[in-house]
C-alpha cells in the first residue's frame, strides 16, 4: 500500500509539471496569439508577409522538433545566449517553444474569427459615427470570441495532452515518470497517468461547454 | 437651400468605371428615389455619399458646406470622415444589427458612444443616458417595436428588424437618411410593414433617399426620381414624368417590365 501512494504522489508531482507548462503556456501565448493575428492582418505588406511566413513555419513543423532546436540551438550556434542550469533552464526552453508554437495556433484561430465577421457589422459601425476602436470594443469583440470558443477550446485540450512531449528535452513529466515503472515491470501507473489526463480534460471540457452556453443568448 | 448638393462625383472599381459624373441636388424633407438594375451603380453611390467608399472625383455639399472634395485631401482625413458619416444614415439591404445586443441596446449604442466625447459628459452623464433611452424608445415607438425592446436579433422577423435599424439609423438626427434597397431582402409579406414605416416617415417631412426595387413605393411616397443606368443619371424628375412620361429610352425599355397599365 505504501509503495502505491508514494508512486502516486511522484506521479502527481510530474503532473504538477504539465500543468505548471500548461499555465504558463496559456497565459503568454493568448495574448502574444492576438499580436501575431494582427500582424498577419497589417496592411503593411512586408510586415504581413514576414509574420504570415513564421506562422507557416511554426504551425509547419513539429513541436517536438521545435523544442530540441529551442534547447541545444543557442549552444550548438555559438550564441552569447544560454539556457539556465539544470532542471529550470530545461523547463524555461520548453515553456518558451511552447509559448510560440502555441501563440502561432491562436493567432490563425484569432484571425479567422475576426475575418469571419460580416463586413456589414463594421459599415454599420462606421456610419454610425464610430471609431475603429470602438467598433472593435463594442460591436466585434464579443462576436469573434463566441465564434473562436470550439476552436480556442480544442486547441487548449491539445495543450494538455502536448505538455508530455516537453520530456524530449528531459523534462520529468508525468508519462516519462509513469514510464520509468514499466522497466520495474508495472503497468498501472501509466494507466493512472491516463486518469490524470482525463480529469484534467474533462473539467476543461465542462468548462469550455459552459462559455459557450453563456453566449448562447444571441446568434451571430 | 438645397440640404445636398452631390457634384461631379466619379468612381471606379480597378477596370470598372461605376459612377460617371453624377450630379444631382436634394431640397430639405425631399424624398429622393434612385430606380435602375443591377450594376447601374446606385448602391455605389449611396456608399459614396455615406463615406463607406472614396470617390474619385467629384465634391459632397451639405447644407452648403463642403464635406467632401476629391482634389482637397484635408476633407478626406479619417477622423474628419467619422463627423461628416453623421450627416447620413444608413439602413443596409440586410440589416446589419449587431446580435449581440437587445433592440432597445442596438439604437442607443452609438449615441451613447458619441455622448462620451461631450465636454459636459461627467457631470451630466445620468441625464445624458436618459435622454438617449427615451429617444430611442420615442423612436422604437415609433416604428411599432415598443414590445420588443428587450429582444434579441435573432428572435425577430426580417420586416422587424429592418424597423429597428430604421430607428438605429434615425437616433443620431441625421440631415439625409439614405436606404439601399431596404426591402429587397424581404418577403413581400414583411416588405409592407417596412415601406409603412418610410412612408410615415415622408410624411413628417424627412430627408431621403431611397434605392428601392419597388416601384409602386418609389411612385407614391418619391418627390423626385433618379433613374440611372451604368453609372450614369439617364433621366430625373417627378414620379409622374419619369414613370409617366419616360423621355429617355432606356428609362422606357426599363419601366416596360413594371408598367403594367
Amino acid at each position: 500500500m505504501n509503495e502505491i501512494s508514494v508512486i502516486i504522489s511522484r506521479l502527481s508531482e510530474s503532473f504538477l509539471l504539465n500543468c505548471k507548462l500548461f499555465a504558463l503556456t496559456l497565459i503568454f501565448s493568448l495574448p502574444l496569439g492576438l499580436l501575431i493575428a494582427f500582424g498577419s492582418m497589417s496592411r503593411f505588406r512586408p510586415l504581413r508577409w514576414l509574420v504570415r511566413t513564421f506562422v507557416w513555419i511554426i504551425r509547419g513543423t513539429p513541436l517536438m522538433l521545435q523544442l530540441i532546436i529551442m534547447f541545444f540551438g543557442p549552444g550548438l550556434l555559438g550564441l552569447s545566449f544560454s539556457w539556465p542550469g539544470g532542471a529550470s533552464g530545461r523547463f524555461i526552453a520548453a515553456t518558451v517553444a511552447f509559448i510560440i508554437n502555441y501563440a502561432c495556433y491562436f493567432s490563425e484561430i484569432y484571425r479567422g474569427g475576426i475575418e469571419s465577421i460580416p463586413k456589414g457589422q463594421y459599415e454599420a459601425g462606421q456610419v454610425l459615427g464610430m471609431t475603429k476602436p470602438q467598433i472593435f470594443f463594442h460591436v466585434t469583440l464579443l462576436q469573434v470570441i463566441k465564434r473562436i470558443i470550439p476552436p480556442v477550446g480544442n486547441e487548449v485540450m491539445t495543450l494538455v495532452k502536448d505538455t508530455s512531449l516537453a520530456r524530449i528535452i528531459a523534462n520529468k513529466e508525468i508519462i516519462m515518470m509513469a514510464g520509468e515503472y514499466t522497466n520495474k515491470g508495472l503497468i498501472w501507473p501509466l494507466f493512472a497517468t491516463g486518469i490524470y489526463f482525463l480529469v484534467f480534460i474533462g473539467v476543461l471540457t465542462i468548462l469550455f461547454n459552459w462559455l459557450e452556453k453563456k453566449l448562447s443568448y444571441f446568434r451571430t | 437651400m438645397a440640404i445636398l448638393e452631390v457634384k461631379g462625383i466619379e468612381k471606379s472599381f480597378e477596370d470598372t468605371h461605376v459612377l460617371k459624373n453624377i450630379n444631382f441636388s436634394l431640397e430639405k424633407g425631399e424624398v429622393m428615389a434612385i430606380i435602375g438594375s443591377s450594376g447601374s451603380g446606385k448602391t455605389t453611390l449611396l456608399r459614396c455619399l455615406n463615406f463607406l467608399e472614396r470617390p474619385d472625383k467629384g465634391s459632397i455639399i451639405v447644407n452648403n458646406e463642403v464635406i467632401f472634395d476629391a482634389t482637397n485631401p484635408s476633407t478626406q482625413k479619417e477622423s474628419e470622415l467619422r463627423k461628416k458619416r453623421l450627416h447620413f444614415g444608413l439602413v443596409f439591404q440586410n440589416f446589419n444589427l449587431f446580435p449581440q445586443y437587445t433592440v432597445l441596446k442596438n439604437v442607443t449604442l452609438a449615441a451613447e458612444l458619441l455622448a462620451k466625447e461631450r465636454p459636459d459628459y461627467k457631470q451630466n452623464k445620468k441625464v445624458i443616458t436618459e435622454e438617449i433611452q427615451e429617444r430611442a424608445k420615442m423612436l422604437l415607438a415609433q416604428v411599432g417595436l415598443s414590445d420588443k425592446l428587450d429582444f434579441y436579433p435573432h428572435m425577430i422577423s426580417g420586416g422587424q428588424q429592418q424597423r429597428v435599424a430604421i430607428a438605429r439609423a434615425l437616433a443620431l438626427e441625421p440631415d439625409i437618411l439614405c436606404f439601399d434597397e431596404p426591402t429587397s431582402a424581404l418577403d413581400p409579406e414583411l416588405t409592407g410593414e417596412v415601406l409603412k414605416v418610410i412612408k410615415n416617415l415622408a410624411e413628417r417631412d424627412t430627408t431621403m433617399i431611397i434605392v428601392t426595387h419597388e416601384m409602386d413605393f418609389a411612385r407614391d411616397v418619391a418627390d423626385r426620381v433618379i433613374f440611372m443606368d451604368d453609372g450614369v443619371i439617364v433621366e430625373q424628375g417627378s414620379p409622374q414624368e419619369v414613370f409617366g412620361n419616360p423621355k429617355e429610352e432606356r428609362t422606357k425599355q426599363f419601366l416596360a417590365r413594371y408598367n403594367k397599365t
